[in-house]
């Protein structure tokens, strides 16, 4: 009985819109009946328990999923008007507007810089003005030019694991995407990683619609406009963060949120 | 008590005793060769015993048996097979009267019947008739200067005999042509068979100068002589074209004895080998192995890895999957001279062969390509040595995190960009790793080469000066397969186990400078895209 604010089910400006989604690895259904939209241009927080479906269904969003050969899924999910599961849409083509961020950081073994403009040149992009001028942008909208600008042309390597994951997203802003999908991607990190990358997602608010998947209720307290409650593969409730961390409609949301459960 | 076996302790004793037991071996092993391989070229003295029945000999001490501490029995190396028939002698330490090294002894490489050891009498050399005359007082130092004087005709000769090489190779080719023109039912009469015929004929008188040219300079070279005296006396005429090298190695100092040790390797390098490849040089032998590795890896390199990207990035996992790659794995533990038979039956008889009916069926029932030959024999060790490149790319791209791929594809890269741009980079210290193994097999290999090309001694090697240039139908010699004919198959056993030796540290270098090739490349890969794990 998925309790929803009617307002936030029909948001007005959604860039994504899930109808009906159910996902079945094998025999075992690990969504049921999600609906939900995404607002264009907000943060959007995905909690739950562990094993609760929030990792799949973010990945349903840029078809992760893709790759694992059990998969069923069944329902639709709406990108700017676009049926992302239907026939026509292709794989990689999505994944160049829907970005992802990793829970464990993974930047490849090449230069800052290559790493950065990964996407474009896969893209078929060559031109040097354009890829010089895209890596300065994204460095700089993830808040981490100032610590590399010097070493662009070292191995990204050899940064700590809080620039890896701000580099990580560089990579994912230089594509110029929608949306950002993010899962978890602060578990890995130490406190003051943590606090710069939400100060970033909060900054990257208002430009890009991002939505994350957390443990971390405090984060998405902090982070997040919008908050959906997943349990057992059931969307529980959604609404504005702020409502869902102080009057929740849904006994389940409270007793996780108050930290009786979970 | 307890906490000596909680601990693990004789485990620990264990894991290093077998260790330090494997180095121990490899060490004996490669000391061995090295010790006795380094010692080959080195001029040892020569000794001349005189026997309590009054005989002498002289020689090279060889080997001697100790009993209990004290000496009592000492080999030498006579030389002169030609008097003695033997290279080899055993005496009694009793029987030995007395032993001197002889300042004036002299050693002779010759091109025939072994070294010869004894002293020089005299030179005569056709127009300096009173150098021999004069005196029996010849020495070395002339003895030099007349095998040097003989250079500018020896040269001659070896122009005029590379001259008939050529000739008869195209003779070789105008008959393969006249073969096709008459395999095709082309009469006699025609203006082409008749065009090659006039051809043949001009080729012929051309040769039959060359060789008449070649026979005076022959008869000219047996005009140069020297006689020698043995230990016991006996006088020996020797032409002086037949010796490769004289020198005096009691009287040698250490930088002549060093320099005459470097010569020999320079020879052992450049040069052919000699009586029945037991002396001379190698490079055939070095040129072929090299060759055949190439060529092998042209081959399983390329199909190795990319049956592995096949078989970890495409192949649907399931029943097929597993029992190819059980296969593959397996394929790893047949026997070496099955892969000789099969190489035989496929490659040689098969597609040689075939090929040879398509293409040549006018120089049948003689193959061209349906019999053992560089190309089939290094197929064969590709076959062989593809699993190991095969089973290495696996691991190494099994091996790299899903986080990479993950990331790649998130970005809208398709699988193929992923494995050219990011898998295969960073595989490829792996399958380097495989492809030092599969080298060094292949390198190493004998058994199956020995049915599909390798031979004893061979004309020509696969690549010269002759169009078109590479001959992947030739025979080849092959550094493996040239210890175990000059160790086991050849007449002389004792006096080839010097180059046994040899060989066997050549064929050991030269494996390990194309690895160590191979392994620095790999470092540098790994230093270049190692993921670090902050």
């Amino acid at each position: 009985m998925p309790q929803t604010n009617p307002a936030i089910r029909q948001i007005s400006d959604a860039i994504v819109e899930v109808n009906n989604l159910n996902l079945f690895y094998g025999d075992k259904q690990a969504l049921s009946n999600i609906s939900m939209s995404f607002p264009r241009n907000k943060v959007t927080a995905l909690i739950g328990p562990s094993g609760c479906g929030k990792s799949t269904l973010i990945r349903c969003f840029n078809r992760m999923n893709d790759l694992i050969e059990t998969i069923s899924i069944k329902g639709e999910i709406i990108i700017d008007g676009q049926n992302i599961y239907d026939t026509k849409m292709d794989a990689i083509e999505l994944r160049r507007r829907v970005g992802m961020v990793f829970q464990k950081w993974n930047p490849f073994p090449k230069s800052i810089y290559e790493n950065v403009i990964y996407g474009l040149r896969i893209a078929g992009v060559n031109n040097k003005k354009i890829l010089d001028e895209t890596v300065e942008k994204s460095l700089k909208r993830a808040a981490i030019w100032d610590e590399v600008k010097d070493r662009l042309h070292d191995s990204a390597m050899g940064l700590s694991g809080g620039q890896m994951q701000r580099l990580c997203i560089a990579r994912a802003i230089a594509v110029e995407p929608e949306v950002i999908l993010m899962d978890e991607p602060c578990s890995a990190l130490d406190p003051r990683s943590t606090a710069k990358i939400e100060e970033l997602i909060r900054e990257l608010q208002g430009d890009y619609t991002i939505i994350i998947v957390t443990h971390n209720m405090q984060q998405a307290a902090r982070v997040s406009d919008f908050t959906a409650y997943l349990y057992l593969g059931e969307l529980i409730e959604y609404d504005l963060t702020k409502k869902v961390f102080t009057t929740p409609t849904q006994k389940e949301t409270e007793d996780y949120i108050t930290g009786r459960f979970g | 008590m307890k906490q000596f076996w909680r601990r693990g302790e004789p485990f620990i004793w264990a894991t290093g005793l077998s260790l330090s037991a494997i180095i121990c071996m490899t060490v004996i092993l490669i000391a061995v060769v090295v010790i006795n391989g380094m010692t080959v070229f080195w001029p040892y003295k020569l000794v001349e015993f005189t026997l309590s029945g009054g005989e002498k000999y002289l020689g090279e001490i060889s080997r001697s048996e100790k009993e209990d501490g004290i000496l009592t029995k000492i080999q030498l190396k006579i030389g002169n097979r030609d008097l003695y028939s033997l290279d080899f002698k055993w005496f009694d330490q009793g029987e030995i009267n007395s032993q001197k090294y002889p300042v004036k002894a002299i050693a002779l490489e010759r091109m025939e019947y072994g070294n010869f050891y004894g002293y020089l009498q005299s030179i005569k050399i056709p127009g300096q008739l009173s150098s021999a005359s004069s005196s029996n007082y010849a020495n070395i130092t002339s003895l030099k200067k007349a095998l040097e004087s003989l250079e500018p005709l020896q040269h001659k000769k070896e122009a005029l005999e590379e001259d008939i090489t050529d000739i008869n190779f195209e003779v070789e080719r105008l008959h393969h042509k006249l073969a096709g023109l008459r395999y095709k039912k082309i009469p006699e009469h025609d203006r082409r068979i008749q065009a090659l015929l006039l051809e043949e004929a001009s080729l012929q008188t051309q040769f039959n100068k060359i060789v008449s040219k070649n026979q005076a300079i022959e008869n000219q070279l047996h005009q140069y002589t020297a006689i020698f005296r043995s230990a016991d006396n006996r006088e020996i005429t020797i032409k002086l074209h037949e010796i490769v090298r004289a020198y005096e190695p009691n009287a040698m100092s250490l930088l002549e004895k060093t320099g005459h040790y470097f010569s020999k390797i320079v020879e052992l390098f450049l040069d052919d080998p000699r009586e029945s490849n037991t002396e001379g040089g190698l490079f055939p032998a070095i040129f072929g192995t090299i060759s055949l590795v190439f060529l092998m890896s042209l081959l399983s390199f390329p199909l190795g890895v990319i049956a592995g990207i096949y078989l970890r990035e495409y192949a649907k996992e399931g029943l097929l999957v597993q029992t190819v790659r059980i296969a593959v794995n397996n394929l790893a533990g047949i026997p070496s001279i099955v892969y000789g038979i099969f190489g035989l039956g496929f490659f040689v008889y098969g597609i040689g062969g075939n090929l040879d009916q398509l293409f040549f069926p006018e120089r049948l029932p003689t193959p061209t390509f349906g019999t053992g030959g560089i190309l089939w024999a290094s197929l064969t060790l590709g076959l062989l040595t593809v699993p190991v490149v095969i089973v290495a790319t696996e691991e190494a791209l099994g091996a790299i995190t899903p986080g990479i791929r993950e990331g790649s594809l998130a970005l809208g890269s398709t699988k193929f960009q992923t494995l050219l741009r990011l898998l295969l980079p960073m595989a490829s210290p792996g399958i380097l790793t495989g492809f030092i193994l599969a080298m060094a097999r292949a390198a190493g290999e004998v058994a199956p080469l020995m049915i599909t090309g390798v031979v004893k001694l061979a004309p020509s090697l696969p690549l010269d000066g002759q169009f078109p240039f590479v001959h992947f139908d030739r025979k080849f010699m092959h550094l493996g397969f040239h210890i175990y004919d000059i160790g086991f198959q050849s007449p002389n056993v004792e006096a080839a186990k010097p180059m046994v030796y040899v060989t066997t540290l050549l064929l050991i270098l030269i494996v390990l400078s194309m690895c160590s090739v191979a392994i620095h490349l790999r470092n540098k890969m790994r230093t270049r895209y190692a993921i670090s794990d902050v």
